[in-house]
């Protein structure tokens, strides 16, 4: 299927994209984020980068799937917004909560499992959106692809992030994680949902 | 995403009990119109009379700190009481379906004089105060909050522990209609706290009624709740039913949910962190902007000086 406005689109869910952060820097300039607006911006963030990096995941079977082609057109758009609330996530957190406070975020990075966690997913993410343009995809060749596997351990670090910080309600941590476990199932068993992508092609 | 009420009424301008029972009186009085116009608590209906009742002949205690308490609006919007749900804007949604009154409250144990008894009487013998005390959650974020209660000290001495009554152990409610959150089972209800009689005793400990003047609102645990301001929030149990006296240490929901991470003493400590984040530092609700700095914490939050003497030669890396 081609989708109709094919050249509305990119810019459309680019804006789509930007809405929870204009929410949230809406929500800093009238001081209308509760009590602990420090904390509610960490958690918000860290909600955000948790989604798009399962949205962006989603493409490549929902692709298979529904027969979609457009969808991979905004698959590096999509990752790339990933990385960009997973940077706003740890600015908040660096910034905002620790008011860079150098000996403190080392002691968080080197101490506290979670936190190291985290930190490494960020880490991670560099390589792959700094590898993100035509040029970089055309020099790397099949290597390319290679280094962006590295998608699947970033997701499965930042939803054991969230379950490791949670103090005792695991319900949204483990909502996250069936996703994902869902989004990796499918790769490793392509066959299956292959032949859920032929029966999906026969109906009307 | 927290909404803010429309219209806050500020505890000053709410007609006290007395002024407002006595209000036919003063319009029969012949100030009519004119003189109720000046009286802007008057013409509130009701049903937000009831909602914000002030609590009537409560004194001034010298263990009230000076700091700037935070807002109202943040001490009963911004809180954890997980029998309401697990997120904290929960409790003050939610907790509306508590009924509060009558209120009985069992004392069991080793005690001279156990038995069931309505709350106003127990409330009614004691003198009610105002503490103003600074407030520390385990998750490192702190208010100053002016309380009204009675000292546990005295409630503890009418009924007359044996010498046996080594701890002292605290049950919320359980009743899953009232408090939904307890329909899952986040922690093992009903939740359980408890004291070493000695820290009972401590003339910092009180058992809460009010807030700000006022009667305690549902979801800062009304009817009544343990204070004991040198301890992490969580010591602070909610919604008491029934007081026990016991002779070994009692099992706390929080310990037996995460030994290694809660312990049962749980005095407020910079030194020991939580195994998953630092207790060096707290976030001070409510003050400046997303600018500002964390506040360095103090070992008993600051209530060494009334308290440090309970925990003398203890190690306090293992008795966290």
């Amino acid at each position: 299927m081609n989708f109709p406005w094919s050249r509305l689109l990119k810019p459309v869910v680019f804006l789509i994209c930007l809405i929870p952060f204009a929410y949230l820097l809406t929500g800093v300039f009238t001081e209308n984020l509760g009590a602990n607006p420090v904390e509610y911006l960490a958690r918000s963030t860290g909600d955000w980068s948790l989604r798009f990096l399962l949205i962006v995941l989603a493409v490549t079977p929902l692709r298979r799937i529904t027969g979609w082609r457009f969808l991979i057109k905004l698959r590096r758009m999509l990752g790339l917004f990933a990385f960009f609330y997973v940077t706003v996530h740890l600015l908040v957190y660096a910034v905002l909560d620790l008011t860079l406070d150098w000996s403190f975020l080392l002691e968080d990075i080197l101490e506290r499992p979670y936190i190291t966690i985290g930190f490494t997913a960020w880490v991670l993410l560099i390589p792959l959106a700094v590898t993100s343009t035509n040029r970089m995809m055309r020099w790397l060749g099949k290597r390319w692809k290679t280094l962006h596997k590295l998608v699947y351990l970033i997701g499965l670090l930042g939803v054991i992030h969230y379950w490791w910080l949670i103090k005792k309600d695991l319900q949204e941590p483990i909502i996250y994680a069936t996703i994902l476990f869902v989004l990796l199932a499918m790769r490793v068993n392509k066959k299956y949902f292959n032949s859920l992508s032929v029966l999906a092609s026969k109906l009307p | 995403m927290l909404i803010k009420k429309p219209s806050d009424i500020k505890p000053s301008e709410i007609t006290d009990q007395k002024h407002y029972k006595d209000r036919r009186k003063f319009i029969q009085a012949g100030l009519g119109l004119t003189g109720a116009a000046m009286v802007p608590g008057l013409w509130l209906p009701p049903a937000v009379q009831a909602a914000r009742e002030k609590l009537a002949g409560v004194q001034k205690s010298q263990y009230s700190t000076k700091e700037k308490t935070t807002d109202y609006e943040d001490v009963t919007t911004y809180n954890n009481f997980y029998e309401f749900g697990t997120d904290k804007s929960d409790p003050a949604k939610y907790a509306h379906t508590l009924k509060t009154s009558p209120w009985t409250l069992t004392i069991e144990g080793e005690v001279a004089k156990p038995g069931k008894f309505h709350l106003e009487d127990i409330i009614k013998q004691s003198v009610l105060e105002e503490r103003i005390y600074r407030f520390r959650c385990v998750e490192a974020w702190s208010m100053v909050i002016p309380w009204v209660g009675i000292s546990l000290a005295d409630i503890i001495k009418r009924f007359e522990p044996t010498s046996r009554a080594k701890f002292v152990e605290f049950t919320t409610l359980y009743d899953p209609k009232q408090m939904p959150g307890q329909k899952r089972r986040v922690l093992s209800w009903p939740y359980v706290e408890a004291l070493r009689i000695d820290e009972a005793m401590n003339p910092l400990a009180i058992m809460a009624v009010g807030l700000y003047g006022e009667v305690l609102p549902n979801q800062s645990g009304a009817p009544m709740r343990l204070i004991v301001p040198w301890k992490y929030g969580f010591k602070n149990i909610k919604s008491i039913v029934k007081i026990r006296f016991t002779e070994k240490m009692p099992k706390t929901t929080w310990a037996a949910a995460g030994p290694r991470e809660y312990g049962f003493y749980a005095n407020v400590n910079p030194l020991v962190n939580h195994p998953r984040w630092s207790q060096a530092r707290e976030r001070v609700i409510g003050s400046g902007s997303i600018f500002t700095r964390r506040k360095k914490t103090i070992i008993y939050n600051g209530y060494g000086e009334q308290v440090a003497g309970l925990y003398s030669g203890m190690n306090l890396r293992k008795y966290f």
